[in-house]
This record gives C-alpha cells, sequence and structure tokens, in this order.
C-alpha cells in the first residue's frame, strides 16, 4: 500500500484500508463480469452509475461542509433544488440550456455565501446542534419560499442531453447518462484541482484541518468557510441539474431522496473523504439499481430499507465509514 | 535602535482567569530578545496577546503602529508566529507547509524555496513527504521554513526547544541566528531552556505569574543572582 | 433547596393551569392543545437523548410510528382499551429503544444521526410491504373515534406523568450518569460509569417516550395509523421543539411543544403569504430566529432571567 502511494500522486491517507479495497476491487470485478453476461445487467449498472455520480456530488458537498465545520446540511437538497427552480427561471427568461446551467451555478455560489454570512456565521460558533437545527429551518424555509413562489404543481423543463440512446459493445446506453457522468466528474475534477493548486484551496483545506494555526499564517477563515458554502452550493446545483433529466419533471421535493442517498454516499466514503463520497455514491447507485431488479421481495418497497440495512451494516463494521480513518480527539 | 514591537501595560485573560497583568516590554529592530519563565508564568499568553488568539487589553505597537484585528491580519502585517506545537499541518506535504507560509503574499515562491534550501537541505529532496511523517526536530525546522517563506518583519517563536533532543536545540538555535543576522528577521523567543535562550537574545524579560519580574540585556542578566539560581541552576 | 421549592411550585401551577384549561376553550382548540401534550412527551424523550447523554436521534420519527401502530393494531384486532394501549406502546418502543441503542453504541456523531435517520426512513415502509395486516398507505384504523375532552384529558395526564417520570429519573443518579456520558465519555468511564448500559437505557427511555406520543398522535388523528403521517419531517420538528425548548434542561418543553403544534396553526392564517407555502415560511424562518435569538432555547432564556432576579 505504502508503496502504492508513493507511486501515485495521492496521499496514503485517501486510499482506503486495504480489505476495503480489495472489496471494491471484487465489486468491480463483480460488475464487469455481471455486465458482460447480461445486456440488461450492464445496463442496470450504467444507470446505477449515473444515479450514484449525482448522489455523490450531492454527498461532496455535504463533506465539503462537514470537513470545515463537523455538520452536516439538511439544507443542501433543498439549496439544490432551489437552485433548479432558477434554472427554469433563466430559461422561461429566454437563456438557452447550457447559457442557463451555467449562470444557475454562479447564481448558486453567491446563494451558499450569503446563507453562510447570514444565517450560519451567527451560529456557528455555539454548538454542532445548533447549527443543525438552522439548517433543518432553512430546509424547511426554503421549500416554503419555492412553492410559494412557483407552486407545488410539477414544471417541465428542457432536456439538455435529448433522448439518443447509443450502444456501446451492444448495450444500450442514454446519452443523458452518458452526459450526467461527463459532467459530474469534470465538476470534480475541477474541484480537486482548485484544492491542490490553487492557494485559496490551500487555505481552505488548512482551515479546515487546524483553524487556529491556519489563521496564524494569515488564512482569512471566516471568509473562506463562506467560500465553502459556495461551493458546495455549486456541487448542489449540478447534482440538482443532473437530477433533473432523470425524473423528467421538477417539483419542490425532487432532491428530497437524493440528499438521504448522498447523506448515505458521505457516510459510506467516510464524511472526510470527497473521493469516498463519490465511491460511495456510484456504489449506492448500482447497488440500489441491481437489488431492486433481482431481489423481487425488496422491489421498489423495500429498496430505501435494505439500502441502509446494507449501509449500517457497513457501518457496524466500519464505523468510520469506508475511506475514513479514525482519528484521535482530544478529550 | 527603534523599537519594532512594543508591548505597553497588556491585560490578557482565558474567560474568567486572568494570565497577564500589565506586561511591558519592547524588541529593537533586528534584535534578539527572549521571555523566560516558569510554566504559567504567562509567556505563551504574551505571543497569544501580539498575534490576538486571546482576549487582551493594553496597547501592542508594530513599528509604532497598533496591531488590531485578528490573528490573519497580524500575519498580514508580517508578524509570522510559531505557537506551541509547531502549528504544522501533519495532514498536509512538506511543499504545502512551505506555501502556507507564503500565504499571505504573492508572486513566485521558487526564490525563497532555494533560499531556505541554504538554511535546511533536507527539505528539497523530502518537498512531498507528509508533515505529519517527519521528526519532531524536522517538524520544528519546517514550522521555522515555513515562517521564513512569510518573509516576516518579526518571528514569534514558542518554546523552539520543546521536546527536542540537546544536539537538534543547539542546531534550532544556530539556525534562528543565522536568520536573524542574514536577514535581519527581529525574533520574540519565549522558552524554558533560559541557558540557550541567555546565549541567544540580546534582551531578556523574566515572567512571573503574569508580570515582568526582571528584565535587561542578556549578558547582565546572566550575572543575576537570581536569575542563575532560579533558571540556571549554578 | 430555593430552587428545588420554586420548581414544585411552577409544575403545581402548570398542573393546575392545564387542569382548569379546557374550562375556557372550545372543542377544536381542546383538539390542539392536546397535540401540545403529545409534542410535549416526544420532545421529553429526544431530550433526555440529545440534552441529557449528547446522543443525537433523527429516528424518533419511528418510535412514534411504532407506538402508533400498536395503539392502531391493538385496538382494531384486539379492541384493546385505548388508555391501555399507552404503557403497551411505552414498554414496546423500549424495546425497539433497547434495541436499536445497542448497535448504537458502535456510532457516534454523524454517523449515529444516520442510523436513526435510516431508521427514520425505512419503518414507515414497513406497512407498505405487509399491508395485509397494516392497511397498507391507506392506513389503519383503530375503529374508535375519541372525543377532543378525552383526548384532552388522557395526553395531558400522560404528559404529567411523563414529565415527573422523567424528572425523577434525570434528577438521580442515573441522570448524573448520562450527563457525565455527554460531558466526557472517557471520564465517565474511568468514574465507573458503565456507558454501555447506560447509554442503551437512555435510548430506550427516550424511545418509549416517543412510543406514547406516536400512540396519542394516533388518536388525534382519527384514530388512524398512516405511514406518511411518520415521515422524517416529524423527526425533525420534534428536534426543533427540544431544541428551541433548550436541550439539557426540562423546563422549557412546553414552549418547545407549543412551538411546534401551533405555530402552523397560526401561521395557516398570516398575512401576504397565508396558505400552505405560508405556513413552512413562517415556521422556517421564526426557527432559524430563534436559534439566532435564544442559543440555549427557552430554558436558557428562564435561566437567564432567573439569575438576573437573583441579582436584583
Amino acid at each position: 500500500m505504502a508503496e502504492l502511494a508513493r507511486r501515485l500522486p495521492i496521499p496514503e491517507r485517501l486510499l482506503p484500508a486495504r480489505p476495503v479495497l480489495l472489496v471494491l476491487v471484487a465489486a468491480c470485478i463483480f460488475l464487469t463480469v455481471g455486465s458482460s453476461i447480461s445486456t440488461l445487467f450492464a445496463q442496470l449498472t450504467v444507470a446505477g452509475v449515473a444515479s450514484g455520480v449525482v448522489f455523490g456530488s450531492l454527498g461532496l458537498a455535504l463533506v465539503l461542509i462537514y470537513r470545515a465545520t463537523e455538520v452536516i446540511n439538511f439544507a443542501q437538497g433543498e439549496m439544490a433544488m432551489a437552485c433548479v427552480y432558477f434554472a427554469y427561471q433563466l430559461m422561461l427568461w429566454g437563456l438557452s440550456y447550457w447559457a442557463a446551467f451555467f449562470s444557475t451555478l454562479a447564481i448558486a455560489f453567491v446563494f451558499g455565501v450569503v446563507i453562510q454570512q447570514v444565517v450560519i456565521r451567527p451560529v456557528q460558533h455555539r454548538s454542532v446542534i445548533a447549527v443543525v437545527i438552522v439548517t433543518v429551518g432553512l430546509f424547511i424555509l426554503i421549500d416554503g419560499l419555492v412553492e410559494w413562489k412557483w407552486g407545488a404543481n410539477q414544471r417541465f423543463m428542457p432536456a439538455p442531453f435529448g433522448n439518443q440512446v447509443y450502444r456501446l459493445g451492444g448495450v444500450p446506453v442514454a446519452r443523458q447518462q452518458i452526459g450526467t457522468i461527463v459532467i459530474v466528474l469534470v465538476c470534480v475534477l475541477a474541484l480537486w484541482a482548485f484544492f491542490r493548486f490553487t492557494k485559496v484551496g490551500l487555505g481552505m483545506r488548512a482551515g479546515a484541518l487546524r483553524p487556529e494555526a491556519a489563521r496564524l499564517v494569515g488564512v482569512r477563515t471566516n471568509a473562506l468557510l463562506a467560500v465553502g458554502w459556495g461551493l458546495a452550493a455549486v456541487l448542489g446545483a449540478v447534482a440538482g441539474l443532473m437530477t433533473e433529466p432523470s425524473q423528467y419533471v421538477l417539483s419542490p421535493t425532487l432532491m428530497q431522496p437524493v440528499l438521504l442517498y448522498a447523506f448515505a454516499a458521505a457516510v459510506l466514503g467516510g464524511l472526510e473523504s470527497p473521493g469516498g463520497a463519490l465511491v460511495g455514491g456510484i456504489a449506492l447507485g448500482v447497488f440500489l439499481n441491481l437489488i431492486g431488479q433481482y431481489w423481487t421481495f425488496v422491489g421498489s418497497v423495500l429498496q430505501l430499507p435494505v439500502a441502509f440495512a446494507a449501509l449500517l451494516l457497513v457501518l457496524l463494521v466500519k464505523p468510520t465509514g469506508l475511506f475514513g480513518h479514525r482519528s484521535v480527539r482530544k478529550v | 535602535m527603534t523599537a519594532l514591537l512594543e508591548l505597553n501595560e497588556v491585560h490578557a485573560r482565558y474567560g474568567p482567569v486572568k494570565a497577564l497583568h500589565g506586561i511591558s516590554l519592547s524588541v529593537g529592530e533586528g534584535e534578539i530578545a527572549a521571555v523566560l519563565g516558569a510554566n504559567g508564568a504567562g509567556k505563551t499568553t504574551t505571543l497569544r496577546a501580539i498575534s490576538n488568539t486571546v482576549e487582551r487589553e493594553g496597547e501592542v505597537l508594530l513599528a509604532g503602529n497598533a496591531l488590531r484585528g485578528g490573528p490573519e491580519s497580524v500575519a498580514r502585517l508580517g508578524v509570522a508566529h510559531v505557537p506551541e506545537g509547531r502549528g504544522t499541518f501533519a495532514e498536509l506535504t512538506v511543499w504545502e507547509n512551505l506555501r502556507l507560509g507564503a500565504y499571505t503574499r504573492s508572486g513566485s515562491l521558487r526564490d525563497d524555496f532555494t533560499r531556505i534550501g541554504t538554511y535546511f537541505p533536507w527539505l528539497q529532496e523530502r518537498k512531498h513527504q507528509q508533515a505529519g511523517t517527519l521528526s519532531g526536530g524536522e517538524q520544528q525546522m519546517l514550522a521555522l521554513a515555513r515562517a521564513f517563506m512569510q518573509r516576516p518583519r518579526l518571528l514569534l517563536l514558542d518554546e523552539p526547544s520543546l521536546g527536542l533532543a540537546p544536539l537538534l536545540v543547539t542546531e534550532v538555535f544556530r539556525i534562528i541566528k543565522e536568520l536573524n543576522e542574514s536577514e535581519g528577521v527581529t525574533v520574540l523567543v519565549v522558552e524554558q531552556n533560559a541557558h540557550i535562550a541567555l546565549q541567544l537574545a540580546q534582551a531578556v524579560y523574566v515572567l512571573e505569574v503574569g508580570r515582568v519580574a526582571l528584565s535587561g540585556p542578556s549578558a547582565e542578566l546572566r550575572e543575576h543572582e537570581s536569575i542563575r539560581r532560579s533558571y540556571l541552576g549554578y | 433547596m430555593k430552587r428545588g421549592l420554586a420548581g414544585y411550585v411552577a409544575v403545581a401551577a402548570c398542573a393546575v393551569f392545564f387542569a382548569l384549561l379546557p374550562f375556557t376553550l372550545s372543542d377544536y382548540h381542546r383538539g390542539i392543545a392536546a397535540q401540545v401534550a403529545l409534542y410535549l412527551i416526544a420532545i421529553l424523550g429526544l431530550n433526555v437523548l440529545v440534552g441529557y447523554t449528547g446522543q443525537i436521534s433523527i429516528g424518533h420519527s419511528a418510535f412514534m410510528a411504532i407506538g402508533g401502530y400498536t395503539t392502531a393494531l391493538m385496538s382494531h384486532y384486539h379492541h384493546t382499551n385505548l388508555v391501555a394501549t399507552l404503557p403497551l406502546a411505552f414498554a414496546i418502543t423500549f424495546v425497539c429503544g433497547v434495541l436499536l441503542g445497542l448497535p448504537a453504541l458502535r456510532l457516534s456523531g454523524v454517523y449515529l444521526a444516520l442510523a436513526t435517520f435510516a431508521l427514520a426512513v425505512s419503518v414507515p415502509q414497513l406497512p407498505l410491504k405487509f399491508s395485509k395486516f397494516t392497511g397498507g398507505s391507506a392506513g389503519i384504523s383503530a375503529n374508535r373515534i375519541v372525543g377532543n375532552t378525552w383526548l384532552y384529558e388522557v395526553a395531558w395526564s400522560a404528559a404529567a406523568v411523563a414529565f415527573v417520570f422523567t424528572w425523577l429519573l434525570l434528577r438521580g443518579r442515573i441522570g448524573r450518569a448520562f450527563r457525565a456520558v455527554r460531558d466526557s465519555e472517557v471520564a465517565a468511564t474511568s468514574s465507573g460509569v458503565t456507558l454501555a448500559i447506560y447509554k442503551t437505557l437512555a435510548f430506550g427511555v427516550s424511545a418509549a417516550l416517543a412510543g406514547v406520543a406516536g400512540s396519542l398522535f394516533v388518536l388525534a388523528t382519527n384514530g388512524f395509523a398512516q405511514p406518511n403521517e411518520f415521515s422524517v419531517t416529524l423527526s425533525l420538528k420534534i428536534l426543533i421543539g427540544a431544541a428551541v425548548a433548550g436541550l439539557g434542561s426540562l423546563w422549557g418543553v412546553v414552549i418547545g411543544a407549543a412551538f411546534i403544534a401551533l405555530l402552523p396553526t397560526i401561521s395557516a392564517s398570516a398575512p401576504l403569504i397565508g396558505s400552505t407555502h405560508g405556513q413552512d415560511v413562517v415556521f422556517g424562518a421564526f426557527v432559524i430566529l430563534v436559534m439566532l435569538l435564544l442559543p440555549n432555547g427557552v430554558a436558557g432564556l428562564l435561566l437567564r432571567l432567573s439569575r438576573l432576579r437573583a441579582r436584583a
């Protein structure tokens, strides 16, 4: 493992423990073999990956905020949903899909920064539970505001990728699935590069690790927390915009199930690890798709409980998630 | 010699507990000053009062201007504070730690990095090592190197000898001296190890329960009876 | 000692107030007042867990569902006396709470939050799967409808019993052990508190109270137990109530319960926004405002006031 870490440009701490890595490799082999045997299996796997990267991207947003403040932002999904409505409104005003897409990302950033500054910052120093409650309040508030402005009925949005279906090695794959996977991965890569190569990104990492020490070298941790919320909102917006086409319609409850799975993905990945959230999301997406199809007792009704039961099982074996490392906390 | 740093009647508290009861001291431009004292005398708090990481009252002046704002603003005014426990980021690489040192300024870091190499030759080849895997002495050196990357006017060092083997202590202090002489950095160092601090510093302040009990040029204090008895043990 | 006396007086005054209150209320308002009582019980339960042992739970809607279904099913199939189903719900959810508390021993913080979240999401799915027995998404009826006056009396009596029960529980040795667990697990273990027992006990008691609240919840909705009534939102509502009341203290629970039971009703008639979205907007905004203005909830405010008075 140490040797692998030296050869790759990844610090060792970002790689999961050896047994976890083995399980992941085994899962990959299982999926590849299954896909080569059955076209349906392959189709389900690709669809699972496509929904999984969306869970992962919203999960990544949760991880970003969790790393900086040890708080789960319950409003993350609703913020994303509101952003999709912003995009919808921009398109109503005549913008093309992609113009609206990128404007929405900019709006999302500002949205996140404003929320952090106005309602999160004042309670930040009190307790984790206070911040959590505020995010729950935000959840309800945003929900209400969106319903007030746009109504609870379903809306229709132009589709970004069309309905084309490609055949890859005999397996039909929707263009929309490929588009979703590519867009999310590009965003995640951009984010990774931001954290690794830019000064602000480095400052944010330092601030998340040791706020006091970071301030001593001149990092404006408070301002960077707001930037973190902005980036999380952008990731959420991407997740939201990529969820919408797979649901075909837009409604205020768009992101509620996604938030659930994103939360699960983030925890599965270990909460501290951005890569873990993505892997966790993909694993969850594929698992849900396969189990819904092949285990008829579960069907669609028990999909959720079974997914969570599996997650709990993972947590009981490895209480800090797949990629998590048990950290020694100060007493 | 003009004073770069001046503290006038500085009080500090941690919540209800008062830690400093009116400290006054001044450090001249280009000077090395040392703060000595027993555990709990307020040495660390004095440094924290300067970088404003503790509730404080009183006047803290850098080159005649009051130091205001949080620690991040103080850092931007050219004060590098290496806190107790070194303040290096164990999870980041050596190079990332150095980049953080230069956080407050723009421009290329290559020149500074080469210059650092003359003081810490081993840093070059271990650029991509995780800082947490360095030895204690190496981490202390990294902390110094990081502070140097900041190109500070004033360097605040909190117990650089803590937890180091005697040979390494000498090495660390040699480098501090060198940084002071060839780079013109003013240094305020807090130390338990009075012996080495008295050799290094030009001016010395001795604290006792949050007050300056004694101060003067180190040559003078080396001769001082009570200092010798309480701190040097001979 | 003086503070203890003030406490007794306050409790007695509350008891008299709530005993006399129904005579001044309309039937409709008696129903709403009964809701305050059932939320009070749920908040008490959550407070035992979050406020006293520092373990978070977003799964209390699941325990309420279990309690609620206990009442509905027992009444539906066995015509059990409705009041008798309350202690039954207490016992069953206590066991469920202990069972969840055992795996929860291995989890902490956010991981525990997720585990309980999972429970909250999963439990309402179960009636859908076993719909022959439980009525599926349409729900199941207790086959008896209770009047608002009856409901008021039963709910507030249960609330009084629950309050005294938790108060007695928390003021003694067990309460001290709970707080020790919250403040420092390491210190608690080294001073001889058996972590595992107290943590699971807290889970059990907390769940049991939620179960009773769930029974009353079903009775308050015309005796109908429906899966979608027990969604995660209900858990979040109770969490909000507990935070408004103030965690780690029992004195704010009435206000916390009133907050979540009454605010939606009051704000439904809010000017400008009106309608159902208005409820959400007002509720959400109030939650945020309360957290910004009252960091320790109503209990913290009461404490501050009593300190001010003591100084004057």
